[in-house]
């Protein structure tokens, strides 16, 4: 039985966050009036950009998802205090399964198997006809979303449920749905990111990239989750639970995740460039010609180097201040990811970067925390139960 | 008061490391510099009332890591670009790629080593001996008790009035430490 019941503190009706999220709101619907202007002279550019927005701010949320049954099942202090903040972030995949439509009706635009006269031409394209074929792939999308907003919505109703009463078999049912959520988040993820982003070069393949995208968006969830914890910290009261000793957990978190986004980025490029076959290198040629070089430069030394060395620092993990600014930080390297992984593919002749490539990703980020920020207001900031809490205090 | 030259220090025992937390602050208030706390488990308050302010150690290991970095790029850039080298599928002689793997076992490798090596170091081990296991009970600062050795080598250290003041911590013994 979870004894120790922590307050339950809420996000007053006029904390800051309050006013940001209208705020956020006014800036995306601007920037989403700018891109849906652009769309009707410009179709391609515009959904591709949304494409790069869309995956930017969904990686938040699906990381979220799977940040969150880690923590069900393995327990910790550390997950405890950003439950809420991922669980709101867990609670926009309604809002992300809505703004998935522009891709649906873009698919044609994205994607060059879509096209039946570019399939009958090339023989590997007819050969994977069979599972990169439109109908298929809008399928798969349903399938994707319906799971995952089936175990968003498990997981928020319990989550709130053992906040009333802390009924044990409460934490017991999170565990066991934890479990299930790991399995699904790791196919799911892995088929949404091939039929995402990497069929937009339906000729190159890679066995690691449905693990690179994983590990890409549990680094968006905590990027995004100790800024948002940190913000909480500095405006409520939450000494009783969020100690210095937790956030430098998240900061090992943090770096942890960048290790394994390194890692599996390494992996993959070691093993392409090592075979050199054209069909496989031949992705890694059109992200290094020209600017797209020094963008690449750009991840190894910003989303990796630099916030790796800045977290090794003790001190460093124990400021949210700092630890704040390398997780926003990060969440621009997200974005810098993205935009290497998905506008190549398009461009042959180098380095171009399109005015919405920056408005798409700005668009949807202000939609995205108006409705974030609504979701995090809506409950207790810190789980009153959470058996985390309890094992502290033992 | 004479301080008998082969005392190693005056040690107190206590029930609980709260009351071990409140002999140090006492002693730091009162003066004394060199002591040490001997517990059956970390206790994390206890590094910080000694005012144990950060460690050699991970600059050390830091250290260490670069230098197993530099090494193991140096020792496969001079054997496959400047002592052997070999035309692997055309591939260019200092391959960083390729060396990324061996250049971040290195770093992991030294970095352990100079972990390992350093904390002994930096502890004064291998020791075959220590004084404090002259303290009558110590044995059980391995399994549920408490404690605080104000040690000879403080320079206010008089041995008849740190017994006082342990005493008066609360403890439920206090010793001599024979050196």
């Amino acid at each position: 039985m979870a004894t120790t019941a922590l307050p339950s503190v809420r996000v007053p009706l006029d904390h800051p966050l309050r006013k940001a999220g209208p705020r956020a709101l006014v800036v995306g619907l601007v920037a989403l009036a700018i891109c849906g202007l652009w769309a009707i002279f410009d179709p391609q550019q515009a959904v591709r950009s949304y494409l790069i927005g869309y995956l930017l701010w969904l990686g938040i949320a699906l990381g979220s998802l799977a940040i969150l049954s880690i923590h069900h099942i393995a327990g910790g202090a550390w997950g405890a205090v950003i439950r809420r903040p991922l669980e709101a972030a867990t609670r926009t995949l309604p809002l992300l399964a809505l703004l998935f439509v522009p891709i649906a009706l873009g698919v044609g635009l994205l994607y060059e198997w879509a096209h039946p006269g570019v399939v009958a031409e090339d023989p590997i394209l007819a050969e994977k006809a069979a599972y990169l074929n439109v109908p298929f792939f809008l399928v798969r999308a349903v399938i994707y979303f319906a799971i995952w907003l089936l175990i968003a919505l498990l997981m928020n109703r319990w989550s709130i449920e053992q906040d009333v009463a802390g009924d044990p078999r409460t934490t017991r049912r999170l565990e066991m749905l934890s479990r299930a959520t790991l399995l699904a988040y790791g196919l799911t993820v892995t088929f949404a990111a091939i039929d995402w982003v990497m069929s937009l070069e339906p000729h190159w393949f890679s066995m690691i990239f449905g693990l690179l995208v994983m590990g890409s968006q549990g680094l968006s969830a905590f990027a995004f989750a100790i800024p948002v914890l940190v913000v909480l910290m500095s405006t409520l009261q939450l000494d009783s639970a969020v100690r210095p000793q937790q956030l430098r957990d998240l900061g090992s978190f943090l770096l942890a995740f960048i290790m394994i986004w390194a890692y599996l980025a390494l992996s993959q490029l070691l093993i392409i460039w090592s075979a050199n076959i054209p069909e496989e290198i031949s992705w890694y040629l059109r992200r290094s010609i020209g600017g797209w070089r020094w963008v690449a430069t750009f991840l190894v030394v910003f989303h990796f180097a630099l916030p790796f060395l800045v977290l090794l620092s003790r001190n460093a993990k124990q400021r949210g201040v700092i630890l704040a600014a390398v997780g926003l930080w990060l969440i621009f390297g997200r974005w810098v990811e993205i935009l290497w992984l998905v506008a190549p593919s398009y461009e042959t002749n180098g380095f171009s970067l399109h005015l919405l490539d920056i408005l798409a990703p700005i668009a949807i980020g202000g939609v995205w925390i108006w409705f974030y920020l609504i979701h995090l207001a809506r409950h207790a900031v810190v789980p009153v139960y959470d058996p985390a809490f309890a094992e502290e205090e033992a | 008061m004479s301080t008998p030259a082969r005392l190693h220090g005056v040690i107190a025992e206590f029930t609980n490391p709260t009351d071990l937390l409140r002999a140090i602050e006492e002693a730091r208030a009162a003066g004394y510099q060199r002591m040490d706390a001997y517990t059956p488990y970390p206790v994390e308050e206890v590094s910080e009332a000694l005012g144990h302010h950060g460690s050699a150690l991970p600059g050390i290991v830091l250290v260490g890591g670069i230098l197993g970095a530099i090494s193991g790029f140096a020792l496969q850039y001079w054997t496959s670009a400047i002592d052997y080298p070999l035309n692997v599928g055309g591939r260019p002689y200092n391959s960083l790629v390729s060396f990324i793997p061996v250049v971040f076992e290195c770093t992991i490798l030294f970095a352990a080593l100079s972990a390992v090596l350093g904390m002994l170091a930096l502890n004064g081990l291998p020791m075959p001996h220590h004084p404090i296991f002259n303290a009558p009970r110590f044995a059980l600062a391995s399994s549920d008790r408490f404690f605080l050795c104000i040690e000879a080598t403080d320079p206010r250290f008089d041995a008849d009035e740190v017994r006082r003041f342990l005493e008066r911590q609360a403890p439920r013994a206090v010793s001599e430490v024979d050196a």
